[in-house]
C-alpha cells in the first residue's frame, strides 16, 4: 500500500485503526524543510504499539471504576495534564459563551457537578464511624477550607474570613489557585477569573450539604501573589434565619 | 555572563516575543526587530543545509528525526535542544548570540555579553592556565544552555497552558513576563 492512498477509516474503536500515513522524516521540525507533521508514522507506530504501557482501548483493567473507592492512598495526577485539560475546557466554554459573564457561569456550572460528587466521596472516605455532617455555617466553611480543599488541591486554602458589613457573606482566599496557576487574563477580558470553576466546586459542595449559597471568584492581587483569588460566598437569607432559630 | 536580550521565534520565523532584559544593546524599531528575527531564521535554515553529507546522502533530516525516535524507544531523557544541524551560536567582540530550537521549531534566541577577554593564550607557559582560559569560553556556552532550559520550561508552563494564547501569535502573558524577569535576575 502506498502512503498516498490511505484514507483514515472512521473506525468505531481505536484499536482497529491502521496507522500508516504521511511523513517519513518523523516528528518535529526540520530547519531546512520546515515543520514536519506530528502524525504517527509506520516506524513510530511500531514503537508505540509494542510498548506495554500504551493501551489503545479505553476498557483496561485498571480504570478508575476498578479501583477501591475507599482507598486511603492519595491519587495524584499530573498538574501539566490537568492544566492542559482545563485550558481546553476554558477554550471550549469561551467558544460557546456569549460574553465574559456567560463564560464564568459556564465554568461555575462545570465545577458545580464536581463539588456535588466530591462532597459525597469525601464523606464516604472519612468512614461511617468518624464521618459527620456539618450543620453550622462556620463548621461547614472550616470543612471546605480545610479537609475538602486539601483533598482536591493538596493544600489548605490560605484564609477564611467573614465579611464585616454583610452578615451572610464569607470569604475563602487562595493565594495561588491551582487550576489557574498558568493562566494570565488579557486586559480586554476585564475582571474574568478562571477560578470561577473552583467557585463552582465550592457552590456544589455547599448546596448538596444544604447550605444554599452563591459563590463567585474575584481576583485581588497582592505583592508577590498576582493570582490571589477571593471566593465570595453569599449564603441564602433563609439560611441565616435557620441558623439563628437552631442555635440561639 | 549577562543576558541582554531574549527573542522567541515561531516556526515560520516570526518574532513572537522580544524582551530587552538588561540594558546594553541599542534599541531598534519594531519593524527592524521583525527583520532581524526573519534574517536569523533564514541564516539558521541555510546553515542547516551546509551540513556535510555522507556518500551523497542527506543527513539533515535524519539528524532532526532521530531525537524523537530515541525518546520513544528508550523512554530516557534526551537533550531538549532540537537544534542539531543549524546555527548554534555567534560570538563577536561586542556580544554573543545563542540559538536553541525546540522539537516543534520554536526558536529561543539569547543575546549576551561577549566572552571575557583571555590574554595571550599562546604565550602562557603553565598548562593549568590554558585549561582555565578554555573553561572560561566553554562556561558561557553552558550558562546559555542553562538559561534556555529554564526559559523552555517557563514557556511551556506559562504560554502553552494559557487558554488565551493562540499558537504562533505574539506572547502577551504578564505571568510569562514576570517569570522571565525572575529567571534573569
Amino acid at each position: 500500500m502506498s502512503n498516498e492512498d490511505i484514507i483514515l477509516p472512521s473506525a468505531s474503536s481505536l484499536s482497529t485503526l491502521s496507522i500508516s500515513d504521511i511523513s517519513r522524516t518523523g516528528f518535529g521540525y526540520n530547519p531546512s524543510v520546515g515543520p514536519a507533521s506530528n502524525s504517527i508514522t509506520p516506524e513510530t507506530s511500531n514503537i508505540l504499539l509494542n510498548r506495554k504501557t500504551i493501551t489503545l482501548t479505553p476498557t483496561s483493567a485498571n480504570s478508575i471504576y476498578d479501583k477501591n473507592i475507599n482507598s486511603k492512598k492519595i491519587n495524584e495526577i499530573s498538574l501539566s495534564s490537568l492544566s492542559f485539560l482545563f485550558c481546553e475546557i476554558v477554550n471550549w466554554s469561551h467558544k460557546n459563551s456569549k460574553g465574559i459573564q456567560d463564560l464564568e457561569t459556564r465554568l461555575n456550572g462545570l465545577g458545580y457537578q464536581i463539588g456535588q460528587r466530591f462532597l459525597e466521596l469525601n464523606k464516604l472516605r472519612e468512614g461511617f464511624k468518624t464521618s459527620k455532617r456539618e450543620i453550622r455555617i462556620i463548621e461547614v466553611l472550616q470543612f471546605i477550607h480545610g479537609t475538602f480543599w486539601k483533598s482536591i488541591f493538596g493544600k489548605v486554602a490560605n484564609e477564611l474570613e467573614k465579611s464585616q458589613d454583610v452578615t451572610n457573606e464569607y470569604m475563602i482566599i487562595d493565594n495561588v489557585p491551582l487550576i489557574s496557576k498558568f493562566i494570565s487574563i488579557p486586559k480586554d477580558y476585564g475582571n474574568l477569573n478562571c477560578a470561577a470553576f473552583m467557585a463552582g466546586i465550592i457552590e456544589g459542595a455547599l448546596d448538596s450539604a444544604s447550605f444554599h449559597a452563591d459563590v463567585t471568584a474575584h481576583s485581588v492581587p497582592l505583592d508577590g501573589f498576582p493570582l490571589r483569588t477571593v471566593f465570595l460566598i453569599k449564603f441564602d437569607e433563609s439560611l441565616m434565619i435557620r441558623e439563628s432559630l437552631r442555635f440561639s | 555572563m549577562k543576558v541582554y536580550s531574549i527573542y522567541i521565534l515561531n516556526k515560520a520565523g516570526g518574532l513572537i516575543y522580544q524582551n530587552d532584559v538588561n540594558a546594553g544593546l541599542n534599541k531598534l524599531s519594531a519593524n527592524d526587530y521583525l527583520v532581524l528575527a526573519g534574517t536569523l531564521h533564514g541564516v539558521h535554515a541555510i546553515s542547516a543545509r551546509l551540513n556535510p553529507t555522507i556518500n551523497g546522502k542527506d543527513t539533515t533530516s535524519e539528524a532532526n528525526a532521530s531525537p524523537n525516535a530515541q525518546i520513544l524507544t528508550t523512554g530516557r531523557f534526551q537533550d531538549s535542544n532540537g537544534n542539531r544541524s543549524g546555527l548554534h551560536s555567534i560570538e563577536t567582540d561586542l556580544f554573543n548570540l545563542y540559538v536553541f530550537q525546540s522539537l516543534t521549531g520554536i526558536k529561543f534566541i539569547v543575546i549576551t555579553s561577549p566572552n571575557p577577554v583571555v590574554y595571550n593564550i599562546q604565550t602562557v607557559k603553565k598548562r593549568e592556565d590554558v585549561i582555565a582560559s578554555k573553561g572560561e569560553l566553554n562556561k558561557s556556552y553552558e550558562e546559555a544552555n542553562g538559561v534556555f532550559k529554564q526559559l523552555y520550561v517557563i514557556y511551556s508552563d506559562y504560554v502553552m497552558k494559557d487558554p488565551f494564547y493562540s499558537l504562533d501569535m505574539p506572547i502577551k502573558s504578564h505571568l510569562f513576563d514576570a517569570k522571565v524577569k525572575e529567571l534573569i535576575s
